[in-house]
């Protein structure tokens, strides 16, 4: 039955959906939430994404401009990007496994992998702000030229979505574990999974324009 | 498992079809994912790294081919991290995507196209610096 039949008895569905409107099998043809969840989210993770695009312009635009300061040349260590990469790479990777996990609704698994993920994450951060304090105690701090500006603007603000990340990680933890595996809850989770997931793209261009190329300069 | 069977059985009555099916084989498939992502991303970024220090190739390619890699890392993180496939459910993301994309390469290439032309126009500084004198 796909047309209104003003015949039928109206006889509603479990959630008092009008079956009358309904075509047949309306139900399995609906999108499901979650994919829904996602486009929106991905939505805002595009538009930060445009965000970093304007930061990253600025940096290109205004890395020559050191006022006879220190380059990126003398003040990158490129060993130090090398782990903060791995890092962040690894906390992708378990962050996907956290999902799986939650989606499972095994706990060991959710719980081991967003930890992972929390350290990884911590653990880049720390580095980082080790070098934010070493380039400011040697008196390259943003200052001291438009270069270093760009340079503290750019790399503190992913940092800074960084941190917002393991504070929500941290939520989503307790979430889980105060109201267990709701369908909210996953959703949740996977906006959380995209969202470091995208984190970790933006640190890709970040480590090859900024660093790499800055090195070699 | 029919609609029915899941409506039944399934205690939260908030959530949509296609969302709770997760079995053995899924997750195979979901981890064997993430694996080879990490395995690519991996290699790619070792690759860059290695690039940007190297003698072994002429000089003035290695920012081009630093993008390059860069640009091949992102398509992998999207697809093997964030999923973003070519697959019924995902159109929508693909076209925003795309959307995305094309606003960020204008961004980009705006800036830099006018901030080169404006340094070119621009009084030398040192000239500007004693005008405010």
């Amino acid at each position: 039955m796909s047309a209104f039949d003003a015949t039928a008895v109206y006889d509603p569905d479990r959630r008092g959906r009008d079956r009358r409107y309904m075509p047949e099998h309306a139900a399995d043809e609906l999108l499901s939430k979650r994919i829904i969840v996602g486009y929106g989210f991905w939505i805002f993770l595009l538009s930060d994404i445009i965000m970093f695009s304007a930061f990253f312009a600025t940096y290109a635009v205004l890395v020559g401009a050191t006022a006879g300061g220190p380059s990126g040349r003398e003040l990158f260590n490129l060993p130090n990007v090398a782990v903060e990469t791995a890092c962040l790479l690894l906390s992708s990777f378990t962050c996907g496994l956290a999902s799986i996990g939650a989606r499972m609704r095994r706990g060991s698994w959710f719980y081991g992998a967003m930890m992972a993920t929390g350290l990884l994450g911590a653990a880049f951060l720390g580095i980082e702000v080790h070098e934010f304090q070493g380039m400011v105690a040697q008196g390259a701090g943003p200052t001291r030229s438009a270069f270093l500006s760009a340079f503290f603007t750019l790399v503190g603000c992913h940092g800074l979505h960084v941190t917002a990340g393991l504070l929500w990680l941290l939520t989503m933890v307790a979430q889980v574990f105060a109201k267990g595996y709701r369908a909210d809850i996953l959703r949740r989770i996977l906006c959380f999974s995209l969202f470091w997931h995208t984190l970790d793209i933006i640190w890709v261009a970040l480590f090859t324009v900024v660093y790499l190329m800055g090195a070699a300069r | 498992m029919s609609r029915s069977d899941q409506e039944s059985d399934w205690p939260y009555p908030d959530t949509a079809p296609g969302d709770e099916h997760v079995d053995g084989h899924d997750i195979a498939e979901g981890v064997g994912s993430y694996l080879v992502g990490l395995a690519l991303a991996t290699l790619l970024t070792v690759v860059a790294f290695f690039v940007s220090g190297t003698t072994l190739v002429w000089e003035p390619s290695i920012p081009v081919a630093l993008v390059v890699l860069a640009i091949a890392q992102m398509g992998v993180h999207l697809v093997f991290f964030l999923h973003i496939t070519s697959g019924p459910d995902n159109i929508n993301n693909v076209m925003a995507l795309a959307f995305g994309v094309l606003i960020v390469l204008l961004l980009l290439a705006g800036s830099f196209w006018i901030m080169a032309h404006l340094n070119h126009n621009m009084m030398p500084m040192d000239q500007i610096m004693q005008m405010q004198r």
